[in-house]
């Protein structure tokens, strides 16, 4: 009888299963996130990032909630970090403050910077995880001459924030199409070998009638940098990577623990088990 | 003296300590119920011994209280519930507090599973009748304790100070606001301040640590006392203490302890193992566990485009929701089906009139007050409907097992809609996720609402004598 309740609750999840995705948000505009090549085993990539890190972003952007010392998760001595990674003379246990000011910042770039501390966990969304959203945000920056500070960046349209790595880069171009179905702008998408956003817009034709439009950005290579693609992407990957780790220290250990934990509790389970059936061997 | 009286206790099997213990248990025995109340809660409680996999949730959903008080007493000892320190203090915790981030995950992972065991508990009740005479009580003290459940986890969750947390809060509070007249100040007086701020933490982190805690203790002890008082209902729906042996035993019940804490204890290490995935493995569950919104700190200044609660509160969000002026329509024929119905079938003249009046004044009312207003009650009602059940379900038997075919599809309906209510209340607003979310709401009402009727109609089995 639970078994026939169990076959018809699980009919009807099905039909509620085709039914969903009506309810879904029909073409939420936005960019195509790119995996992020994330390897916290990676303590040399973590490094690199780390140094990445704090020679240029570890100058508008604090961190906070992040203590030198706690670079030690990465292989690194405290005279290491004291003589590579800290450029402004605190003490090794202090955490990753920065000198500018919140009203400095409102000068500068009209907005507060924001601490990053953990700014990877915050940009998480059914598009990707925050890793990915940070290694694409990194690949999207183009050149824009209507923006105050003369770039803009597709997955994050509007960033205050400038292309800090665009002597590495060189500076990208935007290509704007316009397509008049939904369903080829997204396979244009689908297709787009750099990074790409659509968006939804409204036009008006030549009787003055709205009609709906569907615009695909996609970032172009424009003057070269002093990098090559390939090591500037791996430059980003680093990055990222650190970013990931800082975002979460304890994600390091974590996994790890998480595996004993379950060992511990899976022999746990036989003697829970073994106990449970000697008791109940005379229940009839 | 009387308390010399009562006799002595013995205890064999601990070797040379069990002269030492049997002296030690006397002398506590005769100044407290000590032996009387292991006998009556454990070793002489007698349960059915047919509990299927839905009767591990009761001792689930006490083991997940104890570890939420446990690790929050460890939290409360490095959080600061100040604006200006609380997000800093829980990354401080994360990071620099020794074992801190297992805690915090253990706290935030163990709300989640709080109400997945509550939810899973409550569904058996649904499923054999556990509600049904003489457990009316256990049912309703039950549904108090969910109450106190929804607030705590609704208190909890400002703590982090992210931005979730503040402008969760500020949805929340401000549907106080609706009430008519004295709204405004009702809502004011509960943040303390215009917005939720500083004072509006200050006053939640009572709550959340001991207010709240305190009534949900005390409640615990009532479920349970209340529960032992009629005994524990079976996947069957019948009573085992109809059918005794010559010592006053139900023939079908073993003493809790040890067939049951033992088979408990298998099931908490069953649990505690996907609890352990959570906690290690998956601490985000995909922003399910913790937003990610609620990692960038709370900012009065910047609202978020899209405002979700946490998946436990959203079929709550999505009656809420629901609840639009086209659907004040949809409300208006629900009532007066709903009168037209009583007035159809109940003979008594007073119940009619008492009804008609009832519909008639909401109807009104329906177009006085704004549609907020109703969204508002109708998530309030959708929350405490539980409580009545125990008199609108009319059937003769109890169980799911001996049912008819109308109470199985009303309550897969039921349970559908209440996971698509669910789904549609983390998603943003669309026209066609409110028209499901409005059939949905309609139908998780009517599931209650029509229950007297479809249990009268329904064709049941036959219940058997012992339990199978």
């Amino acid at each position: 009888m639970i078994m026939r309740f169990a076959k018809n609750l699980a009919r009807a999840t099905v039909l509620v299963a085709l039914l969903t995705p009506l309810a879904a948000p029909a073409a939420a505009g936005g960019a195509k996130l790119q995996k992020a090549p994330v390897d916290l085993n990676d303590l040399v990539s973590l490094q690199r990032g780390v140094h990445v890190f704090v020679n240029y972003c570890l100058n508008c952007h604090s961190a906070s909630h992040m203590r030198y010392n706690r670079l030690r998760d990465l292989g690194l001595s405290d005279d290491q970090i004291r003589d590579n990674l800290i450029f402004t003379g605190v003490k090794v246990g202090e955490p990753m403050n920065v000198a500018l000011s919140t009203r400095e910042a409102g000068e500068l770039f009209n907005i507060p910077t924001p601490d990053i501390s953990v700014i990877t966990r915050s940009r998480g969304s059914e598009a990707g995880s925050g890793s990915d959203w940070l290694y694409s945000y990194f690949h999207s920056f183009y050149r824009d001459s209507v923006r105050p500070t003369g770039w803009n960046n597709l997955v994050y349209e509007n960033s205050s924030m400038p292309h800090v790595l665009w002597q590495f880069s060189g500076q990208q171009q935007v290509k704007v199409q316009e397509f008049g179905s939904h369903s080829d702008a997204t396979a244009a998408l689908q297709q787009a070998k750099s990074m790409a956003r659509v968006d939804e817009i409204s036009v008006k034709d030549k009787d003055g009638k709205e009609v709906k439009r569907w615009v695909m950005k996609t970032i172009q290579p424009g003057t070269a940098g002093t990098m090559t693609p390939l090591e500037y992407d791996r430059m980003i990957a680093d990055l990222v990577n650190y970013m990931t780790y800082m975002a979460e220290p304890a994600r390091l250990e974590r996994t790890q623990i998480g595996i004993y934990v379950l060992l511990l509790l899976g022999i746990l389970f036989v003697f829970a088990l073994l106990l449970k059936k000697e008791y109940w061997k005379d229940v009839k | 003296m009387a308390a010399a009286e009562k006799p002595p206790v013995t205890i064999t099997g601990a070797g040379p300590l069990s002269g030492v213990l049997s002296c030690v248990l006397t002398w506590i025995d005769q100044r407290f119920p000590l032996v009387s109340s292991w006998k009556e809660h454990l070793a002489e409680y007698y349960a059915p011994k047919n509990f299927n996999f839905w009767y591990y949730f009761g001792s689930l959903a006490l083991l997940v209280l104890v570890m939420q008080i446990v690790t929050g007493i460890f939290l409360t000892m490095h959080y600061k519930p100040d604006a200006a320190q609380a997000f800093a203090s829980v990354e401080y915790i994360m990071r620099d507090v020794w074992g801190g981030w297992i805690i915090r995950y253990m706290h935030s992972t163990g709300a989640s599973m709080f109400f997945l065991v509550v939810y899973l508990h409550m569904f058996r009740g649904l499923l054999y009748g556990s509600y049904r005479k003489p457990r009316e009580l256990v049912w309703i003290v039950g549904m108090l304790i969910f109450l106190c459940l929804m607030a705590e986890a609704f208190f909890g969750y400002l703590l982090p100070w992210g931005q979730m947390s503040y402008w969760g809060a500020q949805v929340i509070v401000n549907l106080f606001d609706a009430i008519p007249l004295i709204g405004p100040t009702l809502a004011v007086w509960i943040r303390g301040d215009y917005v939720v701020s500083d004072a509006t933490l200050n006053r939640f982190f009572a709550f959340h640590v001991i207010a709240i805690p305190l009534a949900l203790l005390g409640l615990v002890a009532a479920h349970i006392l209340a529960l032992h008082e009629v005994g524990s209902n079976n996947p069957d729906g019948i009573e085992i203490k109809n059918k005794k042996d010559a010592a006053g035993r139900p023939l079908d019940g073993i003493p809790f302890h040890p067939y049951y804490t033992v088979k408990d204890t298998l099931g908490a290490v069953v649990f505690l193992m996907v609890f352990a995935i959570g906690v290690f493995f998956v601490p985000e569950m995909g922003g399910y566990f913790l937003e990610y919104n609620n990692f960038i700190p709370a900012d009065p200044l910047r609202t978020p485009t899209h405002i979700a609660p946490l998946w436990y509160f959203t079929p709550y969000y999505s009656i809420l929701r629901a609840t639009t002026e086209t659907f004040m329509w949809a409300l208006s024929a629900g009532v007066i089906g709903m009168v037209a119905l009583i007035v159809l079938s109940v003979g008594n003249n007073l119940v009619r009139l008492a009804s008609a009046a009832a519909g008639a004044v909401l109807l009104v009312a329906f177009y006085v007050l704004e549609p907020k207003v109703w969204g508002v009650v109708l998530m309030g009602v959708a929350v405490m409907i539980f409580i009545p059940l125990p008199w609108l379900d009319l059937s003769p038997v109890k169980s799911i097992r001996y049912k008819g075919p109308i109470f199985k599809s009303a309550l897969t309906v039921f349970v559908i809609s209440f996971v698509v209510l669910g789904y549609l209340g983390t998603q943003p607003v669309t026209d066609t996720g409110t028209l499901i979310s409005q059939v949905c709401t309609a139908l998780y009402f009517l599931f209650f609402l029509l229950m007297p009727w479809y249990t009268t109609l329904d064709k049941c089995k036959p219940e058997p004598e012992r339990v199978t």
